[in-house]
């Protein structure tokens, strides 16, 4: 008998080994989330996907599917922690919209869209980032960047590049780029990299199709993305996690 | 309802594109005149805001007047909307914000070579600029935020409508738009 815990009064089977996140997209059931990607490992750190577990509150990409256990997570005070880290994260950033030209296709717009975050309400850092545009494919803006790790991860886990890493801690953490000259050109990425397609904010662009779909048709302008999140699960891990590039990073 | 509501606009650090995102309500403005008038606003031409019901504000705070108007706005309104990207983020005039003021203003008017003769302005009449472009809500206590480059006609309309049939505000996703 498939074992199951409760989400928001309803049962979810699980298979062992999974996270509540990804029991939950595999049934159908939709909590919003960031920095999970189910290719990649989880991370854990945007916190986005944060439910209430037996009253204790836990990012549920990386909570294991447990019998018996209980989850809230469609409910106004999870739902208001959302909103403020999405907040928080506009206002950390240069995130201005309507000069990017991934409007309508960024995971962190579809979600302070979908969650009705109006203002970033905090006091905005508008930091000095300046980009990198060294690569003759990619444009690297880091003035977008959320530290999501999607890079990170995808460059590592699957390309076995590690290009990218987060360095620093705290409010000086930030993207880097691993190379003896920190730019891009630098590096062996490839515009066939996993790496450079999963950004979910604009930070790793391609050069020389910006605009090719026209703002109003992107993805997010059709349909809100807690209707189409279950669109990519459930798609179980298939990443080893092991990149021997990667040990030292932090 | 028997007594119109005062409704006071202004742009500030803005383009006045969301007073024409507002003028984009096209035939509806004829129902919006049944329920409104506009008190101190670019339609009317009136100069200084008295008391009103709602004040619109678009643009961020990009120089002392801005922020001149915008205490005159909080001041006399009942309820103060931000509207907009740069009166919610500073939007545009904000990517200034890393870069410091002297640099801007010796690039633009002293070393820019399309305006030889001219000289970095300095009229007294000229309202000083501030060092950084602010959003509404770091200076004055907003009550309302409507983002959008510009916000559409119709999540303005939508806004509106629910505002003054007393019903608090409710955008769904596909009028919350940032860009």
């Amino acid at each position: 008998m498939t074992e199951t815990f409760q989400l928001d009064g309803e049962d979810v089977p699980f298979a062992p080994g999974q996270s509540v996140l990804q029991a939950a997209l595999s049934a159908g059931r939709y909590i919003p989330h960031l920095c999970y990607h189910p290719e990649f490992k989880p991370h854990g750190s945007c916190k986005v996907c944060t439910v209430k577990a037996n009253g204790r509150t836990a990012a549920s990409c990386t909570l294991p599917a447990q019998a018996g256990l209980n989850v809230e997570s469609e409910t106004g005070e999870m739902n208001d922690l959302r909103r403020t880290l999405v907040q928080m994260l506009f206002a950390e950033g240069n995130h201005f919209c309507p000069s990017c030209e991934k409007s309508g296709n960024c995971t962190l717009q579809a979600l302070g869209s979908d969650l009705g975050v109006m203002t970033a309400g905090f006091r905005h850092f508008y930091p000095d980032r300046p980009v990198d545009a060294s690569h003759p494919d990619f444009l690297l803006d880091f003035n977008r960047c959320i530290l999501c790790e999607l890079c990170v991860r995808a460059s590592c886990e699957v390309d076995n590049k590690c290009v990218f890493a987060l360095s620093g801690r705290g409010l000086t953490k930030h993207l880097i780029v691993n190379a003896a000259s920190g730019k891009l050109a630098d590096t062996d990425v490839a515009l066939t990299d996993k790496a450079v397609s999963v950004c979910p904010v604009g930070v790793i662009l391609k050069k020389r199709v910006g605009f090719a779909v026209p703002i109003g048709q992107r993805r997010y302008d059709q349909r809100p993305i807690s209707e189409q999140a279950l669109d990519d699960a459930p798609r179980p891990s298939t990443a080893s996690g092991a990149c021997a590039a990667c040990e030292g990073t932090s | 309802m028997s007594k119109k509501l005062k409704v006071a606009t202004t742009s500030l650090a803005g383009c006045f594109g969301c007073h024409m995102s507002l003028l984009d309500i096209d035939e509806r403005l004829f129902d919006l005149l049944e329920l409104i008038e506009f008190d101190r606003s670019p339609l009317t031409d009136i100069k200084h805001c008295g008391p009103c019901d709602v004040g619109l504000v678009e643009g961020g705070l990009c120089n002392a007047e801005n922020v001149h108007v915008l205490r005159e706005f909080r001041k006399n309104c009942k309820i103060l909307v931000a509207v907009g990207a740069c009166a919610v983020t500073g939007g545009l005039p904000a990517q200034r914000n890393h870069l410091s003021l002297a640099d801007c203003l010796q690039e633009v008017y002293v070393t820019e070579i399309s305006l030889e003769h001219g000289g970095i302005p300095n009229d007294p009449e000229l309202p000083l600029p501030l060092d950084k472009v602010h959003p509404l809500h770091e200076v004055v206590k907003v009550d309302y935020f409507l983002p959008g480059c510009p916000p559409s006609a119709d999540t303005i309309w939508k806004f509106l409508t629910d505002l003054l049939a007393g019903r608090t505000p409710s955008l769904g996703p596909e009028l919350i738009r940032y860009d």
